[in-house]
C-alpha cells in the first residue's frame, strides 16, 4: 500500500504550478495512493524482464528530412498570445532564474 | 543585483591545500537547416518570431519529427570523440516552468545520451596532452531567447519578459565530460584547451558554424575542490554560459580562489549555478540546484526511439574528418612551418583559418602572417575569438593577391582589413573605396621624387656622391608624402635615376 504524505502532494503541485490548499492536499493524498496502487498492481504481472513500455509501436528511426517547411506569420504565431511587445511574447516577469 | 566581491584565495595558495576536479558541459548548436523537431529554418538574426511553427511553440495537437541531419551530427560528433553509439536510445521530457520553452518541457535524453564513454586528447600551449573523458553527448534542443524589460535590465527586478521563439527547438548536442582531476595548477589551461580544441573538431566535422559571440558553442564550467591528496569530491558549482576561451580559463580560475576562500574559512560551498561576469571577472549566486533540479524526466511519448543501425554508423564514421593531431603534424609538414610557428598558430586558434586560406589560394606564410599577428590582434582588441572576426579567409587570400600583384602593400594591407570589419565590401571594394592603391605612375611619384629631393639637398648630394644607401631618406619622405602609397621600388628606382 502506497503512502503518499500530504507534504508529498504539496511538492508535486509545486512542481506543476497547481495552487492547492491545505484541506485539498488531505483530499488528494488518500486518492493519490490508491491511483499508485492500482497502478502497481500492473508489477505483479509484469516480471524484471519485462521492460516498462514507453511507445505502443514496434517502430524506430522515425525522421523528417532537413528541409525546410513554411513557418507561421508573426501575426498568427502572437495571435494567441495573452500580450505581445515588438513582435514578442509578454510574459510576467519571472522570479525564478534563468535556465 | 548584490554581486559581492568575495574573498580570494592566491592561487598557489589554492594549489598547496587542494586539489580541482574540473568538468566541462558545452553545448553546440547544430547547422542544420532547419530545427531539432519541425521544418522551421534556423537563420541567425531573423526578425523576432518569424522562425516559429505550432511544433515549436508548443501548440496543442501538433506533433514532433525527428531532423536526420541532426542525429547524423549527434553520431559524428560522438564518433568524433571516440565514443560508443547507442544502439537504441530515446529522447525525454525534461519537464519546467519557464517562458523561455513554450511546451513547458525540453525534449532532450535524459538516461539513454546517443552517444557516451568517450575521450579527446588535448593538446596544451607546451605541447602536453592531458586526455579528457567524455562521459555522453546527447540530442535536445535550443530555448527561446528573453529580453527582460525593467528598471534594472537584469532579471531580477524585470517587471515582465519578451520573448522571441526563433531559437526555440534548433538542435543542441550537450557534450559532457567527466571530472577532469590530477589537472593541478593547469585546470583553467586545461578548460580552455578543451573548449578550443572540441570547437576546432566542431568546425571540422561542419557540422555547425560554432561561433561562440553568437553562442552556438557555449560552456558550463563545473568545479570543486578536495583537500590534497584525497580521492573525495568537493562540492561543485556550475558556472553557466562561458562564452570565450579566456573567460573558460578566467571562470576556473576564480572558482578555484573563491571555492578556496570559503574552505578556508571553515565555510560550506554551495551546490549552485553561477553565472559569469565578463566584465568584472568574477561569478555570482545563480539558484540553488537542490530545490530546481526536479525535472520529472519521462520518455518521450510523441517520438519513436532512435536505434542507429551499424551499417549508418559505419558509413558515418566514414566521414570523419582527420584526426587532428596526424593533421596537425601533416599541415606544419606541407606548409613548411616550424615546431614554434605551428604552436602559435594552433595557440591563436588560426589552424583552420590559415588551411583555408591556403586553400584559397594565399601562401602558407602569407596566411600565418595575416591570421597570426594582423588580424589577432584585432580579435583580442575586439574581445572576440579569432574565427568569430567579421574577416574570411577567402577575404585574407583576396589581401595577400592584391599585395602579390603590387596594388596594395602590407601597410596598407592593414587598412583593407580596417574597411573590411567596417563592412565595407570585398578587399577590392575596399581599396576602390577608400583610394589605398599603391600609386606606381610615374607623373604622381616623379613630382614627389622631385620635391624630396629639392627638401633634401643634403641628402641628395650624398647619392650623387656615390652613397646609394642614403636613397633610404628621400624614399621614406616620398611615402610619408603620399601617405604609404607609393610603390617603394619604383620610387627608389626615380631617385636613383634622378641622382645617378
Amino acid at each position: 500500500m502506497a503512502q503518499i504524505s500530504a507534504d508529498e502532494v504539496r511538492h508535486l503541485a509545486d512542481l506543476a504550478r497547481i495552487d492547492l490548499s491545505d484541506a485539498e492536499l488531505e483530499h488528494l493524498a488518500p486518492q493519490l495512493s490508491v491511483i499508485l496502487d492500482s497502478v502497481a498492481s500492473i508489477s505483479e504481472v509484469a516480471s524484471d524482464d519485462v521492460p516498462p513500455t514507453s511507445h505502443p509501436l514496434p517502430l524506430t528511426n522515425v525522421f523528417r528530412e532537413d528541409v525546410v517547411t513554411p513557418s507561421l506569420t508573426p501575426e498568427e504565431a502572437l495571435s494567441g498570445a495573452p500580450d505581445a511587445q515588438e513582435q514578442r511574447f509578454a510574459v510576467p516577469r519571472i522570479l525564478g532564474d534563468e535556465q | 543585483m548584490g554581486a559581492m566581491t568575495a574573498e580570494l584565495v592566491a592561487y598557489d595558495d589554492v594549489l598547496a591545500d587542494f586539489d580541482p576536479a574540473l568538468g566541462l558541459e558545452v553545448h553546440v548548436e547544430l547547422g542544420t537547416a532547419t530545427k531539432m523537431f519541425c521544418g522551421c529554418p534556423t537563420g541567425f538574426g531573423a526578425e523576432p518570431n518569424t522562425q516559429v511553427c505550432p511544433t515549436c511553440l508548443g501548440l496543442p495537437g501538433s506533433m514532433p519529427a525527428v531532423n536526420r541531419v541532426a542525429v547524423e551530427s549527434a553520431i559524428r560528433i560522438g564518433l568524433a570523440l571516440n565514443c560508443q553509439i547507442a544502439e537504441w536510445c530515446r529522447f525525454a521530457r525534461k519537464n519546467y516552468f519557464y517562458p523561455d520553452m513554450p511546451k513547458n518541457f525540453q525534449t532532450s535524453q535524459y538516461d539513454e545520451p546517443i552517444c557516451f564513454e568517450g575521450f579527446m586528447d588535448v593538446t596544451l600551449t607546451d605541447g602536453e596532452v592531458v586526455r579528457v573523458e567524455i562521459e555522453r553527448a546527447h540530442m535536445e534542443e535550443d530555448t527561446g531567447k528573453s529580453t527582460h524589460v525593467g528598471t534594472s535590465g537584469r532579471i531580477h527586478g524585470a517587471d515582465y519578459s519578451l520573448v522571441d521563439y526563433n531559437r526555440a527547438g534548433i538542435p543542441l548536442i550537450e557534450i559532457v565530460t567527466k571530472p577532469i582531476r590530477g589537472a593541478g595548477a593547469r585546470a583553467p589551461e586545461v578548460a580552455r584547451a578543451y573548449v578550443a580544441q572540441l570547437r576546432e573538431l566542431i568546425v571540422a566535422l561542419g557540422v555547425s558554424e560554432a561561433r561562440m559571440d553568437r553562442g552556438n558553442l557555449r560552456a558550463d564550467v563545473n568545479l570543486s575542490l578536495a583537500p590534497r591528496g584525497t580521492d573525495a569530491l568537493g562540492t561543485r558549482t556550475e558556472t553557466k554560459n562561458v562564452n570565450s576561451y579566456r573567460s573558460v580559463e578566467r571562470a576556473v580560475r576564480y572558482e578555484m580562489q573563491r571555492h578556496a576562500a570559503v574552505l578556508a574559512a571553515g565555510g560550506s560551498i554551495t551546490q549552485e549555478t553561477r553565472h559569469w561576469h565578463e566584465d568584472t571577472g568574477i561569478t555570482t549566486s545563480g539558484r540553488a540546484k537542490s530545490d530546481a533540479e526536479d525535472y520529472r524526466y519521462f520518455p518521450e511519448p510523441d517520438l519513436v526511439p532512435v536505434a542507429p543501425p551499424a551499417e549508418w554508423v559505419d558509413e558515418l564514421r566514414g566521414t570523419l574528418p582527420e584526426n587532428p593531431t596526424a593533421k596537425r603534424s601533416r599541415l606544419a609538414e606541407e606548409w613548411g612551418f616550424s615546431e614554434p610557428e605551428m604552436r602559435d598558430v594552433v595557440n591563436a586558434g588560426a589552424l583552420l583559418l590559415v588551411e583555408e586560406t591556403v586553400a584559397a589560394g594565399a601562401s602558407p606564410q602569407a596566411a600565418r602572417k595575416w591570421w597570426g599577428s594582423e588580424l589577432v590582434r584585432r580579435a583580442n582588441d575586439a574581445g572576440v575569438e579569432l574565427a568569430d572576426l567579421d574577416v574570411t579567409p577567402a577575404q585574407v587570400a583576396e589581401v595577400q593577391a592584391l599585395v602579390d600583384a603590387g596594388t596594395i602593400n602590407d601597410k596598407l594591407a592593414r587598412q583593407v582589413f580596417d574597411g573590411l570589419l567596417a563592412g565595407e565590401g570585398t578587399p577590392a571594394e575596399v581599396v576602390e573605396r577608400r583610394g589605398l592603391a599603391v600609386v606606381s605612375d610615374d607623373g604622381a611619384l616623379g613630382a614627389a621624387v622631385d620635391s624630396a629631393i629639392a627638401a633634401n639637398p643634403d641628402v641628395a648630394q650624398k647619392i650623387r656622391d656615390g652613397k646609394v644607401q642614403a636613397a633610404g631618406a628621400l624614399i621614406g619622405a616620398v611615402m610619408k608624402e603620399m601617405r604609404g602609397q607609393a610603390d617603394a621600388a619604383r620610387v627608389r628606382e626615380l631617385v636613383l635615376e634622378r641622382l645617378t
